[in-house]
């Protein structure tokens, strides 16, 4: 039932990343989305900041929790989802497509071979919950 | 409970709806050392259709004892702060119960069954707590007798505009639009006794139901069988946390609990100082002398989210920490983010802007008058 795309890549903290040569899309699974319930508000980093990798780049509350968001990879904001801070539902509708959160500029490619695949982040997503 | 619906040892316990709530696909999470539904499908969902349709509410988890004998209803007035001495037979009353030093023990619903029977209910997380207090004060005596009824009642709360509809369709002839408010009507659901009593925790219209612990889930069976056209949907605690904060209505463990007094809390209402109660000096002392702080309720003006145990400010930047956020939520219903916290009385004023620190960010949020939601008039 848990819809994992296979050109996406992954991160254990349910971070999806769609790699584009030095660009990449990143939100949150699916898996996230259900686990946080109705989204309600999400904060989301300034174009031009930096950020490492595994550095909090946002933030997502639901009606009953709240989360941070990690950068998957380390690199610059060029662009980010600004519709999402007025209707954050969206995320709980597609959180693939409609609901991506920011576009990376990678300050290295090095860092990608670290996350998971689609079939392994769904393995890990099954011996962790 | 424990009878009805074993759960494995070291498990938080089940309610006899637990299997129910397994099927009906809902998350569940340790609430108090109960496994219970915080959600089936959607939080906000719930919350509406018990603002325009009607819910269902397991609260099985809540406890229920009784005072029976020719000195019940004397054992209970020294017990709670609220006037009970005239509770009619089928008439319920919200209270706190009081520590000597009139710090919350709990706060709960008394129901004054007949001359000699008062069934009170408490919340889940205080029973043993409770119990043990109830059972200490009426040591000595013998003309009342004290009873933990928790494992043999269900409670499920029926709560909406529709909740009467509901129940009619079970039992037509039971008059349940004529049952008032804070009163309870013995009667059959499906053949079975039940107590009917229009309480609740949501700020709506509604009947908390108190059925057989062995004949609950077949109850809410059939409730969501025949509701279907009225809208009716099995609702969570997440729900029932976002519904009782826009009515104001307090929760034990977050808003009040042994260090805060009724005064300050806002439940100064509940407390009737002219009966003999435990911590009624102490109370009146409190009255006397005035309270330090308030529990105020505030909207959230800057984007944030209060939750419990956030730090209030009186600034923007620098300034002091002047209290600490108890409840805080998005009220789906007032359509703004909403909380409760206790602040300097010199602070809680009306309109009074404050800042909750949201994380490291300092987010306005403005003192309002209590409740943020209120149902209009039938």
């Amino acid at each position: 039932m848990s819809n994992y795309p296979s050109d996406l890549r992954y991160t254990k903290d349910h971070e999806w990343a769609r790699i584009d040569g030095k660009r990449v899309v990143i939100g949150i699974t699916e898996f996230a989305v259900h686990q946080l319930g109705d989204i309600t508000m999400v904060e989301l980093p300034k174009e031009g900041e930096s950020f490492r990798r595994e550095q909090v780049l946002g933030t997502i509350e639901s009606v009953k929790a709240v989360s941070d968001i990690y950068a998957p990879l380390s690199g610059k904001v060029v662009k980010t989802n600004d519709p999402l801070r007025d209707s954050p539902e969206t995320l709980n509708e597609d959180c693939y497509d409609e609901g991506w959160m920011v576009e990376l500029e990678l300050s290295s490619l090095d860092e990608i071979k670290q996350l998971m695949t689609s079939e392994e982040y769904a393995k890990y997503v099954k011996d962790h919950s | 409970m424990s009878t009805t619906n074993p759960s494995p040892v070291g498990q938080p316990r089940r309610t006899p709806l637990y299997d129910r709530h397994v099927a009906l696909g809902a998350r569940i999470i340790d609430f108090g050392g109960w496994a219970m539904p915080v959600q089936y499908e959607s939080i906000l969902e719930e919350h509406k259709t018990v603002r325009q349709a009607v819910g269902l509410f397991d609260v099985c988890h809540m406890g229920e004892v009784e005072f029976v004998g020719p000195g019940a209803l004397a054992a209970v007035e020294r017990l709670v702060t609220n006037d009970v001495r005239k509770l009619a037979f089928g008439q319920a009353r919200y209270t706190v119960v009081c520590y000597e030093n009139g710090g919350i023990v709990d706060d709960c619903i008394v129901y004054r069954d007949h001359a000699e029977r008062i069934v009170i209910v408490i919340n889940a997380a205080n029973i043993d707590k409770d119990v043990a207090w109830f059972a200490k004060s009426v040591e000595g005596r013998s003309d009342v007798t004290f009873r933990n009824l928790s494992d043999d009642f269900g409670l499920i709360a029926v709560q909406g505009p529709r909740a009467v509809s509901l129940l009619q369709r079970l039992s037509p002839e039971a008059g349940f639009a004529q049952v008032k408010s804070f009163h309870f009507a013995k009667t059959e659901l499906l053949g079975i006794p039940v107590w009917a009593a229009r309480t609740g925790y949501t700020g709506e219209d509604g009947f908390e139901v108190f059925v057989p612990a062995a004949e609950a889930a077949r109850l809410w069976n059939v409730l969501l069988e025949v509701g279907k056209d009225l809208g009716v949907k099995p609702c969570g605690l997440g729900a029932r946390d976002t519904l009782r904060l826009e009515a104001c209505l307090s929760l034990y463990g977050n808003d009040i609990d042994a260090t805060t007094n009724p005064f300050e809390a806002n439940l100064g209402w509940v407390v009737k100082l002219d009966h003999d109660f435990i911590g009624r000096p102490a109370l009146e002392e409190i009255k006397a002398n005035g309270v330090a702080r308030k529990l105020v309720a505030f909207t959230m003006e800057g984007r944030g989210t209060a939750r419990h145990g956030y730090d209030i400010y009186d600034a923007e930047t620098g300034g002091n920490k002047v209290g600490v956020v108890t409840s805080g939520s998005v009220g789906p219903t007032v359509g703004k983010n909403v909380g409760l916290g206790y602040v300097p009385v010199a602070l809680a004023e009306l309109g009074r802007t404050l800042f909750v620190d949201c994380r490291g960010k300092r987010v306005a949020a403005q003192i309002a008058k209590p409740p943020f939601y209120r149902r209009s008039a039938i």
